[in-house]
């Protein structure tokens, strides 16, 4: 009876906190099919924003950059944050936890910090900003997510395996590639997952290191907070969401004990 | 023999649908220890933690002292409990953890104080009391989880394989710390292990058990001498089972062979298992035993030689300290008083039925 | 093989040099502007116009709204974190509390919370049909609170539910065998075990809220400056790259304080995030 009470309690509150958490995003996907131009009225339900953001350049654009600057920074970080994490594995521990300290302070320290940081970097560089400097930026704080993603396997690795391998005739590369690299994988793939959704949905460090001219999704909906965001925004952003809500529930359902832990972005789940 | 103080009455728990205990009565008696013994997944650690208080059993009730505690939580118990992998509280030095029990009772300053040298002193560890548990040893470990659990002078300790994770010479000193404790404080030792060789050293009595029943209740010798059982038998040392067939009382043929025992009661021409210890087997020349063999395999063992023998179309395990090499021919023979009859199972369910004396 | 171990450790090198550029490099110079005028003169101008009334107004005040959000998250995340870590399917819930969120933009959510909290909007008309009175908190200092709990929230449950996963089933047994209750078992065993926990979860929540200045712009109209506006403002609109540094080195004392503590109270990194 007090299991029952407690246990109805503990799902109440799951439930609350779901509700505090998911009413912003229900609120922008019910505004993605208000026919009203403002936010503050409802004007009947439409389709038409969903068929006119596939005309509009400004946002077709900031969605390429997006995109572009998510997957290219991410992949940089991730093939820099493997080899990294293999380089640390054979260093003194002294000079690895320095680096790894090193590494921890993008993620530490504060956005804006950072942001501040790079920019001062590129102006007194005098490089031009614009999308260069974004993925720079991007690539920089997308490094620790990587590396803080794979270095726990790696430090588990056993590396009498690898020696097994090569003992078996195996080349280092071949034993690396075959050996070595499938025991990172999930590391790696969460580590690349964090690293897109970060950069994705960073808007802080975009805001100082971009030029004029250019925008992200973020950077292109601060500019819109005074004007009024385009109800076209919120359709793109409820595309993105639902893509995303539909593929994490194909990748948890099938096989819930093993793909779940691999592949979603987030290396928590693996107790 | 003295009073029962613990009694579990048709006890019956399923996790997910999976029947762990079914329709358990067991009594454990006062200064007895008693172990639980069985393969992984026997039910064993479940009847302790109902015991303990960590789980409520679905059916049936737990009387302590003839009171029901059924539905008492462990805090309430007057029992202690040592637990696998020793569970101390990393966050507090030795003292603190020993002093826990006490602390929470409101004992004084003084009785605490006292209560955790003498406590130290029992497990051999004086002066560690300042010490932090990661810096301690397995062995050293486990003693602090004892001395944790005995200073709240509980009437029965429950152990839940504490020494599983240690390594073999240590297990083997803890084995004779722990009878040597047991005298010295007088009180009810359940434990729980899946090591026979623990269970044969330590125990005054053993429960035998398997997908959640009990096979057999007694005492070393009679569960390694007098197996009820194939289990049993096959889970207590090695032996060797043979299919037989009682011909009459005192006279089982089996390998078509007939050789004289001891048991009676069987009925006749009927079906039975044979167990016979590897050392029970004794080997001559050939021609003066009962049957005739080969030995097939041979290894030395310290004590003894193992040697393995085909004999009547069944491969003998026999222990033996004269050697014979392979391919030696060789005669079998055994004491009728050493062969053991049981009744087969009459399907494989009842294999692990329980059987209460 | 000294020669290929050597060879392997080169494999970081690229990333040696990223660091050094793009993290220490960069840090350096905010350090070089914010004790220097534009003339290239050390001065500690910069550093002390913290004083002036504007400032250190905007300072107090993030410090008062980040702590008060860092509580309330440490107060919402504990028993979340602490249902999470009991449960046994839970990988699901996880990814839908932390993950999911973040593919809806960070921006775009903090600003649906102006359509929930407007005088008319959804809460209001909600607490209208249930005849509650309404709550007008939209551009005042609550709803930036909100706005941080709400953006916050994940990085506080995160390495509690961490921490609190690490303990052995076995250990709150024990002190439950050993003659505690429930209180005195969460007050002794509990509570002190996930000390790293808590205090990563307090790190990662006030570092962010004490630096925002976006949830201010979004949620606390034009009225209410935190020291992230502040200074963001020195970058973006007046241009004072060295006033903007001098100030950025103040609220680093507070960010390279607060990682001192979590790195003496969670040697063993296991409040970590990841």
């Amino acid at each position: 009876m007090k299991n029952r009470l407690s246990s109805s309690l503990k799902r109440l509150y799951i439930a609350l906190i779901f509700i505090f958490l998911y009413a912003p995003i229900v609120t922008l996907i019910v505004l993605s099919f208000n026919a009203s131009r403002t936010r503050a009225k409802w004007g009947g339900f439409t389709f038409k924003w969903y068929v006119s953001l596939f005309s509009n350049r400004d946002i077709m654009g900031a969605l390429y950059t997006t995109l572009m600057i998510a997957l290219i920074s991410s992949a940089v970080a991730t093939v820099m944050g493997v080899l990294t994490c293999i380089g640390l594995r054979f260093m003194r521990p002294g000079t690895r936890s320095f680096i790894l300290g090193v590494t921890n302070i993008p993620m530490l320290n504060a956005d804006i910090v950072t942001g501040i940081s790079l920019m001062l970097l590129f102006l007194s560089m005098g490089m031009r900003f614009g999308f260069g400097t974004i993925l720079l930026s991007h690539i920089t704080f997308n490094i620790p997510y990587v590396i803080l993603s794979i270095m726990p396997r790696m430090k588990n690795l056993n590396m009498s395996v690898y020696e097994a391998a090569m003992d078996l005739g195996a080349s280092p590369m071949y034993a690396f590639i075959k050996v070595v690299m499938p025991e990172l994988l999930p590391g790696i793939l969460s580590g690349f997952l964090l690293a897109f959704t970060m950069s994705l949905d960073d808007f802080i460090i975009t805001h100082f290191t971009k030029g004029a001219g250019i925008d992200t999704l973020s950077t292109k909906i601060y500019t819109e907070v005074k004007k009024g965001i385009k109800p076209e925004m919120y359709a793109l952003s409820t595309i993105i969401f639902v893509t995303v809500l539909i593929l994490l529930i194909l990748v948890n359902k099938p096989d819930k004990n093993n793909k779940a832990k691999e592949n979603t972005p987030s290396p928590i789940v693996i107790p | 023999m003295s009073k029962r103080l613990i009694e579990l009455n048709n006890i019956s728990k399923s996790f997910n649908g999976n029947l762990v205990l079914d329709e358990l009565d067991l009594y454990i008696r006062e200064n007895e220890f008693l172990t639980l013994l069985g393969p992984s997944g026997c039910g064993k650690t479940t009847t302790l933690r109902i015991i303990g208080g960590f789980e409520t059993p679905d059916t049936g009730s737990v009387m302590f002292n003839g009171t029901d505690i059924t539905s008492l939580p462990p805090n309430k118990r007057q029992l202690n409990t040592v637990f696998q992998k020793y569970a101390l509280f990393t966050h507090m030095n030795i003292e603190d953890n020993i002093a826990f029990g006490l602390k929470i009772k409101g004992k004084s300053d003084k009785y605490i104080k006292d209560k955790i040298e003498y406590a130290l002193r029992l497990v051999n560890l004086e002066g560690y009391g300042k010490r932090m548990p990661d810096s301690l040893s397995g062995g050293q470990q486990q003693r602090i989880a004892i001395a944790r659990a005995i200073v709240n002078e509980p009437k029965v300790l429950l152990l839940d394989e504490p020494l599983g994770a240690l390594d073999l010479k240590l297990r083997q000193d803890m084995q004779y710390e722990l009878i040597r404790l047991k005298e010295e404080l007088g009180i009810t030792f359940v434990y729980v292990t899946h090591d026979q060789e623990e269970a044969l050293t330590m125990s005054d009595t053993i429960v035998v058990m398997n997908q959640g029943y009990i096979q057999q209740i007694g005492t070393p010798e009679d569960i390694y001498n007098e197996p009820e059982n194939a289990f049993v038998a096959d889970f207590i040392g090695d032996s060797n089972i043979i299919d037989g067939i009682m011909l009459q009382d005192e006279l089982v043929m089996f390998l078509g062979t007939k050789f004289p025992c001891v048991d009676t009661g069987f009925g006749t021409n009927k079906p039975v298992d044979v167990v016979i210890r590897p050392e029970d087997v004794i080997l001559s020349p050939p021609e003066r035993g009962s049957l005739n063999g080969v030995v097939t395999h041979l290894i030395f063992k310290g004590v003894h030689y193992e040697m393995e023998v085909q004999a009547g179309g069944y491969e003998w395990l026999v222990h033996s300290t004269t050697m014979y090499p392979v391919g030696a021919e060789v005669g079998l023979s055994v004491d009728p008083f050493n062969i053991q009859i049981m009744n087969k199972p009459a399907s494989e369910d009842e294999e692990a039925v329980s059987i209460e004396e | 093989m000294k020669n290929k171990k050597d060879r392997t450790k080169l494999m970081s090198g690229p990333y040696l040099f990223w660091a050094l550029a793009f993290i220490i490099i960069p840090l350096c110079m905010i350090f070089y502007y914010g004790l220097t005028d534009r003339s290239g003169a050390f001065t500690m101008q910069n550093i002390m116009s913290i004083a002036t009334a504007e400032h250190s107004k905007a300072l107090w005040l993030s410090i008062g709204l980040s702590l008060i959000a860092t509580l309330i998250c440490l107060l919402l995340g504990y028993p979340l974190a602490a249902i999470l870590a009991r449960m046994k399917n839970r990988s699901g819930i996880i990814v839908f509390i932390f993950i999911l969120p973040m593919w809806m933009n960070f921006l775009l959510r903090t600003l649906a919370w102006q359509t929930l909290l407007e005088k008319t909007g959804v809460i209001n008309s909600v607490l209208a049909a249930l005849n509650l009175p309404s709550i007008n908190i939209i551009n005042t200092s609550y709803a930036i609170v909100l706005g941080m709990v709400y953006n916050f929230l994940p990085f506080m449950v995160l390495p509690l539910y961490n921490s609190l996963t690490r303990i052995d089933d076995n250990v709150l047994n024990a002190a439950a065998d050993l003659g505690a209750n429930g209180v005195q078992t969460f007050l002794k065993i509990t509570l002190p075990l996930t000390i790293p926990g808590i205090i990563s979860g307090i790190t990662m929540v006030f570092v962010p809220a004490l630096t925002t200045f976006v949830i201010s712009k979004l949620l606390g109209g034009s009225k209410i400056l935190l020291i992230g506006n502040v200074i963001e403002e020195q970058f973006t609109q007046t241009g004072n790259w060295h006033l903007g540094s001098g100030l950025s080195i103040v609220l680093m004392v507070f960010i390279i304080f607060n990682m001192v503590i979590s790195a003496v109270f969670d040697k063993n990194g296991e409040g970590n995030v990841l």
